[in-house]
């Protein structure tokens, strides 16, 4: 029973054949298919369950605005729900399961919902899951979820790549109907940059669905003909599967291309789909119209659906429902539907016409002044039950009903930017009004000029008057004959009277009852009407309901339809998949990675890296036997102390400092002094930011007169250029500065340890003294090393030993580490990665991000007097509030344990002892931890009321978190060398 | 003469070369990079010295300029950089430096960028997946500042032909050279 309901003809190629599944059923069909045209040619009515009721649904549409017919695609990785069989195009092999039911779509256990539907009605969920408000998350939420869903998905990882791409155009026109043809050969032939963008993949929009005739060609012929014009134009680009998504600012729209939704998998390195950005200088809106159904009792049986819809599986796919078929109209358009079914060979069973005088169209019965009241059987339409002009009632015998209530112009994107359409008395349905996004001009049906010719001439004539607005001259260009019927419609939305439920919104399983009573209690605002029966809030957004909804709030609350007015419609047009969104930025691609100099040599010793921001920098460096990091980490700070280390610290930020005002500049942004800095000296610097909190803290290098280096903790590198940017520009554009960044432009290392000064002195060339004498502690200088290369020399120290910071230029830094370690063996030199570096830190007392928190002053961080009181420095004047300044205020402490035995944990707080643990009693807490290998206990710092004398001091340290209650003895934070012998040696 | 090795920015000893269909991405190494920013009120002065000292007359916004082995391009208000090759050239800060005087401020930047030279019809093909800019109507002479995948470029377009260079983060060699071929792979 291969294909029993394929018709002659179709724009389909039926010499080649496409096998597919659907619930594990084969079927086939062919090239040109959608999933929805080939089941349907395989007799397949019954396609999926509804979201609450479960109720047997069929397809209603043959195009992206399609409520029902949601299936799964696609098996493993790549299984992909909630996807609408009428824009699935078929390939080879695809396999689609039906959705939202449980055993089988055709036994569906949760249809029992269908029986309780009078207890879900229209705010079902406020009214039932109100208490107790415990039960929502374990209990309903659930339960709901599990009943009224949609699809499932693999919970694998997308196996796919996403793209996002940048376009540029001066005139972007979104569908490629008639309209949109008509306007790409006007802007193409005028030599304008074109993107003619269309969400199906044969361009044509109704062209391809009509019988009608341009000129001598059919519709069809007319558009390939057009279409292979403008492939061959180089300033036109057709962007064919691309579903314009939304309309932004400055004439941005977004587009999601699916590259290769129509392939079993992409190609090599091909994208599954790419999400542009567009930016045109004009935009012209030709997505024509939608059809729009009447409501009426089991209106949502399988083989009901919108007429227009069935003309076009008819013509276009060759594809009925079924081979006896019914319409049900309130306008002329419909009757084209039984006319085009019956040139198919189709049986018309009648055309019931809600219009007393409605005129004969089709060779078949014309029922007019009637209704359609009702429909009968299982899983699919069987019979309609019609009330005929006289009152009477009518069974009809069909498979399928075509309905059309009309059309509304799509005018979906021209409300992106809040634009409200306005109503047209002439076609019963809304137009887009003046206020659509700045540069985008619609034509053709969405503007509700529905005949060929209109949107021909429409589509030519909007093109040329854009380029014109843009200084490119163009003129429309004469267009083939049309049929130009005027549209004849008397408004007609649902059939009244009946018992039974009559469906509006599909998706959502909105009826006409819901309306009614939301009207009812109150809910009569549109806004209101929307959110209580949902109506409209599906992923279709109501593209088939809305206006049905709005009709009924209008004549329940005696308004005319504008009125009531419209909710709005906002990006996207169609559902997007998260892939797109995310693009290539996935995994560890989700942000770029910064490599240090020595990240090879690195690698090869087997370093444990961590990510600091988006760079990765060498942890510790295990070695064999070393099954702990703290055996590591232990080792690495005992070999520095006791003989030499060495740690790539390039990370940390490094900005130039240039001008006569360089620093004067520094004076500003230091709360300390540095305008007496000696050329050849680097200082200490602390940076507050205006509300005098600490900010950053660094070395600046004054390397002459008018340069400076200044370096910034590695995480606030960024944020500290950008801020000395703005003071040099916004705050004191007077002074003569220049700032650069030159992070990476130097491989920078630290060798600290008692042997660091003789390890340099095998590196850096003769002529420059490195002595204690000539190059003390925070000295600088320019100079070179290993015969001649250009470097910088700082003696500085985080780890409070005898340390350097050496400077290459990066493209030598991998020769440079290899060469001071080999130089260093002598001394048992190690390589030591952060966490020894933070351990050295702690042991010295010297504050890091965990201090410099954004809530500390430099009083906190015992710095107070650092703030210079003989200039003006930013935060230094809101650094004497007073609450900052109060005697009791925290101070940075040191924390030994009382039993050595115990850990210090971070994140906890100090509290008297004997006090009670909590917050009324909170005096202060802990910012850094590390175990001491030097004392061989933890060691801690923290914030403590008053810190400042309370040495000896015996406190409980208590985390709640973590269950621990330790007394610490409050101590200073310089654990190791506190007079600073060893930094000077 | 100092004995240390170079390596490239991607960490190599030497430079990357990737082939497209119609395009092909190589990392250039060989290039010396100065920024040259006007000192206050002395843009005359500076363009003055430049001239005088090499002959090169310093290019508007959004415009690069060549003269010999030098050119420079604009980088922002009375900013530049100058290029040079730089096995010729690694000195090229310390010229600038004595060229320029009290006019300039003058900072190596050799090593805080990877350069990769795109050439190719196709080269707009893989830049439209990289970034906004709209490589098909950039001038011969133009230079844009762009994001691709979160790193802050420089697009350069070198001459009539389909020729482009992007300099990048140093430290994100990597990352952009995956940017680059990716799209490219994508887009080919």
């Amino acid at each position: 029973m291969s294909q029993t309901h394929r018709l002659t003809g179709g724009q389909i190629d039926s010499s080649r054949v496409l096998n597919f599944t659907f619930d594990g059923r084969a079927f086939q069909g062919h090239p040109g298919d959608t999933l929805a045209s080939a089941l349907m040619a395989n007799g397949v009515r019954l396609m999926g369950r509804s979201f609450k009721y479960h109720r047997p649904r069929g397809v209603l549409s043959a195009g992206s605005e399609e409520p029902n017919a949601l299936v799964e695609l696609r098996g493993g990785a790549r299984q992909e729900p909630n996807t609408r069989a009428t824009v699935a195009e078929l390939f080879e092999g695809l396999s689609a399961r039906s959705q939202n039911r449980w055993p089988s779509l055709a036994f569906d256990a949760m249809a029992i919902n269908d029986r309780f539907s009078n207890f879900l009605t229209a705010g079902f969920y406020y009214k039932t899951f109100m208490w107790p408000a415990a039960f929502w998350e374990k209990l309903y939420e659930p339960i709901i979820r599990r009943a009224a869903g949609l699809g499932s998905i693999s919970l694998q990882d997308d196996p796919d790549g996403y793209d996002k791409g940048f376009l540029h155009c001066d005139l972007l026109i979104i569908g490629a109907g008639p309209a949109g043809l008509a306007a790409a050969l006007t802007a193409g032939r005028a030599g304008a940059q074109v993107i003619l963008a269309d969400e199906d993949f044969a361009p044509g929009g109704r062209l391809n669905a009509e019988t009608l005739t341009l000129g001598d060609a059919t519709g069809a012929e007319w558009a390939a003909a057009t279409l292979a014009e403008l492939s061959g134009l180089p300033n036109v680009r057709l962007m064919t599967r691309t579903t314009v998504i939304g309309a932004f600012d400055h004439g941005i729209y977004g587009a999601v291309e699916r590259v290769s939704d129509h392939l079993a998998t992409p190609a090599a390195g091909q994208p599954r789909q790419i999400l542009w950005r567009i930016y045109s200088r004009r935009a012209l809106l030709c997505a024509g119209a939608i059809e729009r159904p009447i409501a009426f009792e089991n209106n949502d049986r399988p083989g009901v659906m919108l007429a227009g819809a069935m003309r076009a599986y008819a013509n276009r796919w060759a594809a009925t429902p079924a081979h006896k078929v019914a319409v049900f109209t309130n306008n002329d358009d419909g009757h084209k539907t039984a006319v085009d079914l019956l040139a198919k060979g189709v049986q018309v069973a009648a055309v019931i016409d809600t219009r007393k005088d409605a005129p004969r169209i089709a060779d078949c019965e014309l029922l007019a002044g009637a209704e359609v009241t009702d429909t009968r059987g299982r899983l699919g339409l069987k019979f309609v039950s019609v009330r005929l002009a006289d009152g009477s009632e009518r069974m009809l015998e069909c498979g399928a009903l075509g309905v059309s209530g009309g059309w509304n112009p799509n005018v979906h994107l021209t409300c992106h930017q809040r634009g409200r359409p306005v109503w047209n008395d002439q076609i019963s349905a809304f137009v887009p009004g003046k206020d659509t996004p700045p540069g985008l001009t619609v034509a053709g049906a969405a503007t509700g000029a529905f005949s060929t010719a209109a949107a021909l001439s429409g589509g030519s004539k909007a093109a040329a008057a854009a380029l014109c607005d843009i200084g490119i001259k163009a003129r429309a260009i004469p267009m083939p004959r049309a049929e130009d019927a005027p549209v004849s419609l008397m408004p007609f939305w649902y059939v009244p009277g009946g018992k039974g439920r009559a469906w509006l919104d599909q998706q959502n399983d909105v009826t006409v009852k819901d309306v009614k009573l939301a009207h009812q209690e109150n809910f009569r605002s549109v806004e209101h009407l929307k959110r209580y029966t949902t109506l409209g809030m599906a992923t279709d957004q109501g593209k088939t309901s809305n206006m049905g909804g709005l009709a009924i709030m209008a004549e329940l609350a005696g308004k005319t339809i504008p009125q009531v007015g419209t909710t709005i419609f906002r990006p996207p047009y169609t559902p997007v998949a998260m892939g797109a969104l995310a693009g290539r930025a996935v995994g560890r691609d989700f942000h770029p990675t910064r490599l240090t100099p020595s990240h090879k040599w690195a690698s090869e010793q087997g370093a444990v890296f961590v990510e600091v921001g988006n760079w990765l920098r060498a942890q510790w460096f295990p070695r064999p036997g070393e099954t702990h990091w703290r055996q590591s980490v232990d080792r690495e700070v005992l070999a520095t102390r006791k003989s030499v280390g060495i740690c790539d610290v390039t990370t940390l930020g490094k900005i130039d400092v240039q001008g006569t005002d360089a620093a004067e500049f520094l004076n500003k942004v230091y709360a300390n002094g540095f305008a007496k800095l000696p050329v050849g000296k680097t200082r200490y610097g602390l940076m507050l930011r205006e509300d005098g909190m600490a900010m950053d803290d660094g070395t600046t290098a004054r390397l002459a007169e008018h340069h400076f280096v200044m370096t910034t903790t590695t995480a606030n590198a960024v944020s500290v250029y950008r801020h000395l940017e703005f003071v040099r520009q916004c705050l004191w554009p007077d002074l003569d500065v220049q700032l650069i960044s030159t992070t990476e432009a130097w491989a920078q290392y630290a060798v600290a340890g008692p042997n660091s000064r003789a390890l340099l002195q095998k590196v850096v060339d003769p002529q420059f003294d490195i002595s204690n004498e000539a190059f003390p502690f925070m000295a600088c200088a320019e100079i070179t090393v290993c015969g001649g290369l250009r470097a910088r020399l700082f003696r500085i120290s985080f780890s409070g030993e005898l340390a350097f910071e050496i400077a290459v230029p990066t493209r030598y830094g991998d020769a440079m580490i290899r060469r001071l370690m080999q130089v260093g063996a002598a001394y048992d030199v190690v390589p030591y990665g952060t966490e020894a570096l933070g351990v050295m830190r702690i042991e010295k007392g010297h504050a890091a991000g965990n201090e410099l928190n954004g809530t500390t002053t430099a009083l906190n961080l015992g710095m107070g007097r650092m703030v210079s009181k003989k200039k003006d420095s930013i935060g230094s004047v809101l650094s004497e509030r007073e609450g900052l300044n109060a005697p009791d205020a925290l101070m940075q402490v040191g924390l030994r344990p009382v039993d050595e035995t115990q850990p210090i944990t971070a994140g906890g707080h100090l509290m008297r002892r004997g006090d009670a643990a909590n917050a009324a009693n909170d005096q202060g807490y802990v910012t850094s931890v590390a175990y001491s290998p030097c004392l061989g206990h933890s060691i801690g710092l923290g914030f403590l009321k008053g810190g400042g004398d309370r040495q000896g001091e015996i406190m409980q340290l208590v985390s709640p978190v973590t269950g621990t209650n330790v007394e610490v003895e409050i101590v200073s934070p310089h654990f190791i060398d506190p007079e600073g012998e060893r930094l000077r040696a | 003469m100092h004995d240390l090795i170079a390596t490239t920015a991607l960490g190599e000893a030497g430079p990357r070369a990737d082939r497209f269909e119609g395009l092909s991405i190589a990392e250039n190494p060989d290039f010396a990079l100065v920024s040259v920013a006007a000192r206050l009120d002395r843009q005359e002065g500076l363009s003055a010295a430049m001239k005088k000292a090499f002959g090169l007359a310093l290019p508007d916004v959004g415009l690069s300029r060549a003269k010999g082995a030098l050119s420079a391009f604009w980088t922002g208000p009375d900013q530049w950089m100058i290029e040079a090759p730089h096995d010729s050239h690694e000195d090229l800060a310390a010229q600038l430096g004595a060229a320029l005087g009290e006019n300039a401020s003058v900072v190596e930047q050799n090593d805080g960028w990877v350069r990769f030279d795109i050439e190719g019809p196709r080269a707009s093909d893989m830049f439209e997946r990289l970034c906004p800019l709209d490589t098909r109507r950039m001038q011969p002479d133009a230079v844009s500042r762009t994001s691709i995948e979160h790193l802050g470029c420089f697009v350069l377009r070198r001459d009539a032909g389909e020729a482009f260079s992007v300099l990048g983060p140093r430290s994100s060699a990597g990352s952009l050279h995956h940017a680059l071929c990716t799209a490219a792979r994508s887009a080919l």
